[in-house]
């Protein structure tokens, strides 16, 4: 197991008190698998994301359980060690490629700075290094591309840049958060391509993280769906799309647009609207807005159980 | 919050000065006062001693009492009570000055920025021009001019020695300091989506400028109040400190540290502690300053919810 | 086409110190009840010679004549002179303050920068800490002092008070001392000036450098920049601090321009240092216009040569400036 997160808490001191935003989160990732990560904006999956790669430096956060990764707890690790990681062993691709790159240096100089941290190559090595990562991401003219500055390119090419500045280190475990959110759609679809033939071409884990259930149907081995900070629901792709059985999942499998239909956000066609962390209910977080509601849903959070096939429901059985 | 403590301290003691002089220090601070002596310890003591070296002589030094309670200048005045009598006309200086300089600068701004094409170009460029000129120049050389003369326009005459002279001066510039910012905010407003699209709606402008524009640029106004305000302090003292400013017999802190001058080695209490006066109330100025900045800016706010 | 825009900025900036002279002569001649001649004259002359007076100086020419002769005067003859000193050229006498000046605001810029930058840099690092707080209180503080005050306080410390402990013996007395007589005694002179004129702009760079930095540390590149393997240092130094620079240097060059223009008169008055700010002081005294004109107009070529500059190092610390325009 390359990765296996258990019991992951995150939650921030506030003037209004403890605001707990992501509980009790546990999933495993396997080499060379996909893993996506899906829910609605807030329910807690960049969080969970940035805390693989300790980069939350907010001093109010507060963050217990275990991240393993090759065995060894993220959480406990020294920085140093912790650096050597980032960026190395793991690296991350995030959300709006439009302003995740220093606007002062050139693209070629960012890729090269990452390369001579974890490397012992020369600067001119590094460099012969990023200018064929740009072209294997599908940049012609890579070397001239390497000397423009991130506001000279578009967003597609920014987020091309991102991706190879992730993998010159030939990560074991790539987390891409939401990698195409920021772009259009024909961009899109090439990046995720991308991502596909990266897997194959360096046997990196992919942890995905995204809230479109059709770019998880196309590219993730597994699914965890998370609702207000928790996972409702875990498994294998083929297996949740086919037989939904936490109410959440099957409502938004429910309203993924046939094949060619027209685009509409899945999680809009649930009634409702999921709480913020400060006002999350005692019991089940879905409960409010769920057609499978009973007594006991009100009570206690239902806990997520099953070896492969992991639900949080106390009705799980019952979702049709 | 304290910083507004204090700003309140230190008005009350200035409008306090009549009070101090007739209760406490019990000397006139504007009348020399040369030849007298007080009571210190049932000892007479001269106001003015003959000095160590036997040449001339040296005022009092504080005594930390009632009367002198930080010495006398060279005038024989009892620096405590000249002290608060200088804090009004200071703060007077500041304020008006202050009031002027938003006054005009929010004008300007709302003017050029909300006009715009031709009214626009050419305020632009003039605020380009005075925000070229050296600032302590302008103010100087105006300074130079009207204190010496005092100003007559047509039917309107001020004296040199009015206190209005320094108000305006200092008031008109950093009139640009103020007047670019609210332009491109106003410039920027009238370009908003709400803003047009109420011109879309056939919404009259005077009543956009009244609902949208005029209360954004108020809260920027308030925002530069404080700080503005502490720039006009520290300004007035050095036009005051260069003998350009407020002219006596009329003190303000300025002026004081000018009379401590020529007594720095001897009685350095002349000239230290409206220095200290200056620094506190700037420094009061400046962080009430931040926290309006904070109060007003939505983004400070947002990571203060965060 | 870098040419044609340096000829623009050429053009402008001519187009603006005729403005700026324009407006000082204004000032000082056409101010209602302005009148230089009795200024000259001295007080209670009678008007018989105050029409001789006038005459002499050519005040009696009607005011575009007198402000074409004056330019002439200043910039294409050079030999313009004192209206109260008859005979003393105006020229030499600027050119001999500049270096006094010069050398005055070098050395404090070099203190304020590397005081500014240790402090805001260690501030933003410790943002929220006691030791945050303090050192922006402290910059608060130098930005809040009357620099002429400050100078007399320095004065009576190190020329007075103190001058006798080891401390501070080894300061000279006041005045200047030219680099090229005694680069020792020039240093040592000017040491507490420096200090002085370097503080309100510790105090300011400091604070405005930390609010920069504390603002870069949350975007966007910063988490890319940690997520890459940097060290903690080399996130502030390589990637927050290049960008609080930029804003940083606009700042400097203006405020660099200003100061040797005149801007740092309060100190050279109160440290007896003859530069350019002291000659306008004295000048504005005795309302010697002539030389008011000229130093005048010397600071506004500095502040907007000043400009130029630093729009011109906008191309080249900033990337994104140079695809515009
Ligand atoms: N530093 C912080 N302090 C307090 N709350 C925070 C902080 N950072 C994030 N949160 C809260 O945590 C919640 C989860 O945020 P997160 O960024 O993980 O959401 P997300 O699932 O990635 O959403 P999106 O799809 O919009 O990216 C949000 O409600 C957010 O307001
Ligand atoms: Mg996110």
């Amino acid at each position: 197991m390359l990765l296996d997160v258990q019991n992951l808490s995150i939650s921030f001191r506030t003037p209004r008190g403890l605001l707990p935003v992501v509980e009790d989160v546990s999933f495993q990732l396997a080499e060379s698998e996909i893993l996506a990560i899906v829910g609605e904006s807030g329910s807690g999956k960049s969080l969970t994301a940035l805390s693989i790669m300790r980069l939350i430096t907010d001093p109010n956060a507060i963050i217990t359980g275990k991240i393993l990764f090759k065995g060894e707890d993220i959480l406990t690790l020294k920085e140093p060690a912790m650096r050597r990681l980032r960026g190395g062993a793991m690296a991350m691709i995030f959300q709006d490629p439009m302003t995740a790159l220093t606007p002062v240096y050139t693209i070629g100089a960012q890729i090269v700075e990452q390369i001579r941290i974890h490397t012992k190559l020369p600067t001119w090595q590094a460099r012969l290094r990023a200018e064929s990562l740009l072209a294997a991401m599908g940049i012609a003219d890579a070397q001239q591309i390497s000397r423009r500055f991130p506001h000279q390119l578009s967003g597609g090419m920014r987020q091309r840049v991102m991706i190879a500045m992730a993998l010159s280190c030939s990560p074991a475990l790539l987390i891409a958060d939401e990698p195409t959110t920021a772009l259009d759609v024909t961009v899109q679809a090439q990046i995720l391509e991308l991502l596909l033939k990266l897997r194959k071409e360096f046997n990196s884990s992919i942890l995905l993280i995204t809230h479109d259930m059709g770019i998880v149907a196309q590219t993730a081995d597994r699914v965890a769906v998370m609702y207000a900070g928790r996972i409702a629901e875990s498994g294998a792709t083929g297996d949740i799309f086919a037989h939904p059985m936490h109410p959440y999942t099957a409502g938004l499998l429910a309203a993924i647009p046939q094949l060619h239909g027209p685009r509409i956000n899945a999680f809009s066609a649930i009634p409702g609207a999921p709480p913020a962390p400060h006002e999350k209910p005692a019991g089940c977080a879905f409960a409010p807005r769920c057609a499978y509601r009973i007594a006991v849903c009100a009570e206690r959070p239902p806990l997520l159980h099953g070896p492969f096939r992991q639900v949080a429901c106390f009705r799980a059985g019952e979702v049709a | 919050m304290l910083a507004f403590a204090i700003l309140i301290v230190i008005i009350a003691a200035c409008l306090a000065a009549p009070w101090y002089a007739q209760n406490i220090s019990q000397s006139d601070p504007f009348a020399s006062n040369l030849d007298g002596s007080i009571t210190l310890a049932g000892q007479p003591v001269d106001i003015m001693q003959s000095a160590d070296t036997g040449f001339g002589v040296t005022p009092i030094g504080p005594t930390w009492t009632q009367k002198y309670f930080l010495g006398a200048d060279d005038q024989g005045r009892d620096v405590a009570a000249r002290i608060l009598f200088g804090g009004r006309n200071s703060l007077l200086i500041a304020a008006g000055a202050t009031l002027i300089c938003l006054t005009l600068a929010g004008l300007i701004g709302i003017v050029a920025g909300f006009s715009g094409g031709f009214v626009d170009s050419i305020l632009a460029r003039i605020l380009d021009i005075l925000w070229a000129f050296p600032v302590y120049l302008l103010a100087i050389s105006l300074s130079a001019v009207l204190i010496s003369r005092g100003l007559k326009l047509g039917p309107v005459t001020i004296d040199s020695d009015s206190l209005l002279i320094p108000i305006a001066i200092i008031g008109i510039v950093y009139v640009p300091y103020v007047a670019r910012p609210i332009r491109g905010q106003v410039l920027s407003l009238a370009r908003s989506d709400f803003v047009l699209a109420a011109v879309c709606l056939g919404v009259p402008r005077a009543r956009i400028l009244w609902k949208d524009i005029l209360p954004n640029v108020i809260t920027t106004l308030i925002v530069f109040a404080p700080l503005m305000m502490a720039l006009n302090m520290l300004t007035e003292a050095a036009l005051s400190f260069l003998s350009i400013g407020v002219q006596p017999p009329a003190a303000s802190w300025g002026t004081i540290i000018l009379d401590g001058e020529g007594l720095l080695y001897t009685r350095p209490a002349v000239a230290i502690a409206p220095g200290l006066a200056i620094m506190l109330t700037v420094v009061a100025l400046n962080f009430l300053g931040d926290g309006v900045r904070e109060a007003f800016d939505p983004r400070a706010k947002i990571r203060v919810q965060k | 086409m870098i040419f044609l825009v340096l000829l623009r900025r050429l053009a402008e900036m001519v187009f603006v110190l005729f403005s700026i002279s324009v407006l000082v002569f204004l000032i000082f001649f056409a101010t209602p009840g302005a009148d230089p001649a009795a200024r000259i004259a001295g007080r209670g002359a009678s008007p018989a010679t105050l029409a001789a007076v006038r005459h002499a100086f050519g005040l009696d020419q009607p005011l575009p004549v007198q402000y074409g002769l004056m330019m002439k005067h200043l910039f294409i003859t050079q030999d313009l002179t004192s209206f109260v000193n008859p005979g003393q050229l105006v020229i030499p006498a600027v050119l001999q303050a500049v270096p006094v000046t010069l050398s005055l605001v070098f050395g404090a810029a070099v203190i304020w920068l590397i005081f500014a930058v240790a402090i805001g840099v260690t501030a933003a690092a410790l943002r929220g800490s006691v030791i945050d707080r303090s050192l922006m209180f402290l910059a608060m503080a130098g930005v809040s002092m009357p620099v002429f005050w400050l100078g007399e306080v320095a004065n009576l410390i190190t020329q007075a008070r103190f001058h006798n402990t080891v401390l501070f013996s080894w300061v000279p007395a006041l005045g200047y001392v030219p680099l090229t007589q005694n680069p020792l005694l020039w240093f040592k002179s000017l040491v507490i000036p420096w200090t002085v004129l370097a503080v309100t702009y510790i105090g300011l760079y400091s604070r405005v450098l930390r609010a920069n930095l504390v603002e870069a540390l949350t975007e966007d590149y910063i988490r890319t920049a940690r997520a890459k393997g940097l060290s903690e240092r080399q996130v502030i130094f390589r990637h927050a601090l290049r960008m609080s620079l930029i804003t940083l240097v606009s700042m400097f060059g203006l405020d660099f321009g200003a100061l040797v223009g005149g801007g740092a008169l309060l100190i050279e008055v109160v440290c007896a240092l003859p530069g350019v700010g002291m000659l306008t002081y004295q000048a504005l005294q005795n309302l010697d216009l002539p030389f008011i004109m000229a130093t005048v107009m010397y600071g506004a070529i500095f502040i907007v040569a000043a400009n130029t500059v630093v729009d011109m190092l906008y191309l080249l610390i900033d990337p994104r400036a140079r695809g515009a325009r």
